[in-house]
């Protein structure tokens, strides 16, 4: 399978180099077609690199530079389960969303599709990576492709104006992450993750890798979209085109998290290992925080690409959170938590442009009513938000609940408790939008909202069959994600794997291969009894947060004047933007430069 | 050890991100990153420094000679290349910025913007 390794990536690049050079010769459909077979060959690779690494690693060391004696010269892929299957999530929102944006992109489609394969490429290359340096060109190659499609709309300030900011914060977060790397590698002489965490595993933590692990980790915070580094995201999906969003919220930020916890399970785990934490608990309260803001912001947004943007922000913050403690089942349950999020986000993104392109608007309140004769679209966006609850058995569910019972386990009660109203709150402010826009429900001025400008829409005919058609698969396989038999427990076999830095690195130096456990059985999900009650009760917050949001009285001062004061901190301005990453980085390194040992 | 191209190469990288939030001008925004960027190069080039060693060129020299790690030396160019990309699509942006609005102070694109 080593072969097979980096066409996940190759392709899409080769295909995106080939599209560029031929753009004056072919015509369109075959510059379609080109896009959309090169990003189903990612897939289908990804999907094939994923059924593999079910039993073993799959590698693949560039040039043939295999490790010798287990020092490792070379450069690696290295796909575990978890990392195949970002992979292929990445891949495979590529592919649905270039397919939604056959028509909806029509005009400027050439470049779009270029850049499409590039980002696409670029992801599943970070997903794959076993080399921290590696891992530094794949953000930047990501980073550039989604600066581009954010500003993608070039005729107008805003996609501008978002891509600024996105790109400025981004490349700061990637010199930071490029500064830490550097200090591993003074201290180590070596980049490959497994290597590092092998050199590090004996001596006791310092300084400089206290300062290291924090310039790391706050760079893919930025990409996370953590509070409070998570300022660009809002203004960056606000902008760009909906399939592009669908990329943004899908994959690109869950890979921040992702890299995070690979990061942390390949290296930094070796020096923590006896005292992780302060680890934890920053990351668990910071994710929190993350999670309740992006909560209340999300209720407080009238335009609905932020709306959702902002709930992106919430469910990153329980993705941190999940990751922060540290344990194998927590990060099952990220993971399924990111698999169902990111088509159940991407679908909903998807029906925002469809709204853009039939009402030429994206305004809640100026909507009102006007969806009315939308039936498809409106139930699309319902089914979405429903499975954002996280009501039994449906949509983020099973990652909610496998969530909950590490966190349980580890002794943070509070944690399910605040997950299921953040969860609810977001949902809650999905369903209040839905039912104004699709129902007409609710007054038609609401003095909580933020004032928004408009968004000059899409005036294109596009085929809107084929745009549903897509919303509905990426919906449907979001609702059905908690229920896919067999899954649970191959995923919590995947994290015990994940978290295990020496078998990782035996895995990847000495190509030993995986101690296959028992049969695992194709069972549907079990659910423990809190876990049920806690996915009730955020359906509960979910309908009395859109009743309150639809049918509130007088906002009283008191509670105006916070909310204003949170709201104007989200100001636009990049050099805000930058202070809140340099003020978050003080504080972050200077609570672990004191904890950690 | 000679501490002082650290020292230099995190003052590098201070100066270049106080410029960035102070500055009010997408243009210089710009260059500010540029300049923060350049403190990796020294941090990088730093870390492989050996004194009394010789460029990392082995043909035609006797074995165990010192040298410098070349690494780092290709870790700086491939930092170099990925991030004029970045730059050049940021200084793009900076100047449809203000083809649209007529200004390039980004707080008066974000009251305009809203």
């Amino acid at each position: 399978m080593s072969w097979a390794l980096p066409l996940p990536v190759a392709i899409p690049l080769l295909a995106a180099a080939l599209m560029v050079s031929t753009d004056h010769l072919t015509p369109r459909l075959v510059h379609d077609a080109v896009a959309i077979l090169a990003s189903g060959a990612a897939l289908a690779f990804s999907l094939v690199i994923l059924l593999a690494s079910q039993s073993h690693d799959v590698l693949h060391w560039f040039g043939g530079w295999h490790p010798d004696g287990g020092v490792a010269i070379g450069i690696v892929f290295a796909a575990d389960p978890f990392g195949a299957a970002m992979a292929s999530l990445a891949t495979a929102l590529v592919f649905l969303a270039l397919i939604y944006s056959l028509t909806y992109m029509r005009e400027e489609s050439r470049s779009f599709d270029v850049l499409m394969l590039g980002f696409g490429g670029a992801m599943a290359g970070f997903s794959l990576t076993g080399d921290i340096f590696n891992m530094f060109v794949w953000f930047e190659l990501m980073g550039v492709c989604a600066y581009a499609l954010a500003g993608f709309k070039i005729e107008e300030l805003g996609p501008v104006q978002g891509a600024f900011n996105f790109a400025v914060t981004n490349t700061l977060a990637a010199y930071m992450i490029l500064t830490g790397i550097a200090l591993l590698y003074a201290r180590t002489g070596i980049l490959n993750l497994a290597q590092i965490g092998h050199e590090l595993a004996g001596d006791k933590a310092d300084r400089l890798v206290v300062v290291s692990l924090t310039l790391i980790f706050i760079g893919l915070m930025v990409k996370a979209a953590i509070v409070p580094f998570h300022f660009w995201l809002a203004d960056a999906h606000a902008a760009a085109p909906a399939p592009v969003c669908v990329l943004f919220s899908g994959a690109m930020v869950e890979l921040g998290i992702f890299f995070i916890a690979r990061v942390y399970w390949t290296v930094f785990d070796a020096p923590f290992h006896a005292h992780p934490g302060p680890i934890k608990v920053l990351l668990v309260v910071i994710g929190m925080l993350t999670m309740l803001v992006g909560a209340l912001m999300c209720f407080l947004q009238r335009h609905l690409k932020r709306l959702l943007a902002y709930s992106t922000i919430s469910h990153a913050g329980a993705m941190l959170a999940g990751i922060g403690l540290l344990d194998s089942k927590s990060l099952a349950g990220v993971a399924n938590l990111i698999l169902a999020h990111a088509f159940l986000k991407g679908g909903l993104f998807l029906v925002c442009g469809l709204v853009l392109m039939q009402l030429k608007n994206i305004d809640e309140i100026r909507l009102r009513g006007a969806g009315r004769d939308m039936p498809i679209t409106g139930v699309l966006w319902f089914l979405g938000s429903l499975g954002l609850v996280g009501i039994p058995y449906v949509g983020i569910f099973l990652g909610h609940g496998l969530l909950d019972d590490g966190a349980i386990e580890h002794g943070y009660g509070w944690i399910p408790a605040l997950t299921m109203v953040a969860a609810g709150t977001c949902a809650g402010a999905m369903f209040r939008a839905g039912a104004r826009v699709f129902l007409g429900w609710g007054a038609d001025e609401d003095e909580l909202l933020s004032p928004e400008p408009d968004e000059n829409p899409q005036e294109r005919d596009a085929k809107v069959p084929l745009m549903w058609a897509v919303t509905a698969v990426m919906i449907g396989l979001g609702l059905v994600a908690s229920i896919v038999p067999g899954l649970e427990p191959r995923s919590e076999r995947a994290s015990e794997r994940f978290v295990d830095r020496t078998a990782y690195a035996s895995r990847v130096l000495h190509g030993i291969a995986v101690h296959g456990g028992p049969h695992l059985p194709f069972d549907l999900p079990s659910a423990t009894g809190s876990s049920l009650a806690y996915g009730s009760g955020a359906l509960l917050v979910a309908l009395a947060v859109a009743a309150i949001g639809l049918w509130h009285g007088r906002v009283p001062r008191l509670v105006q004047a916070p909310l204003d004061a949170i709201r104007d901190a989200h100001s636009g301005i990049v050099g805000d933007y930058l202070l809140w990453i340099v003020g978050g980085t003080a504080v972050i390194g200077a609570v672990w430069a004191f904890t950690l040992p | 050890m000679n501490y002082l191209a650290f020292g230099v190469a995190a003052w590098i990288f201070c100066v270049g991100v106080y410029g960035a939030i102070v500055s009010r001008n997408l243009i210089h925004l710009a260059l500010c990153l540029t300049v923060t960027q350049s403190s990796t190069y020294v941090l990088l080039l730093a870390i492989g420094y050996k004194h009394h060693a010789g460029a990392p060129i082995f043909k035609g020299v006797k074995l165990g000679t010192p040298a410098v790690d070349p690494v780092v030396q290709s870790l700086t160019l491939t930092d170099i290349v990925v991030s004029v990309t970045v730059v050049a699509l940021v200084l793009a942006l900076a100047v449809v910025a203000h083809e649209h609005s007529g200004t390039v102070d980004p707080d008066e694109l974000a009251s305009m913007e809203g």
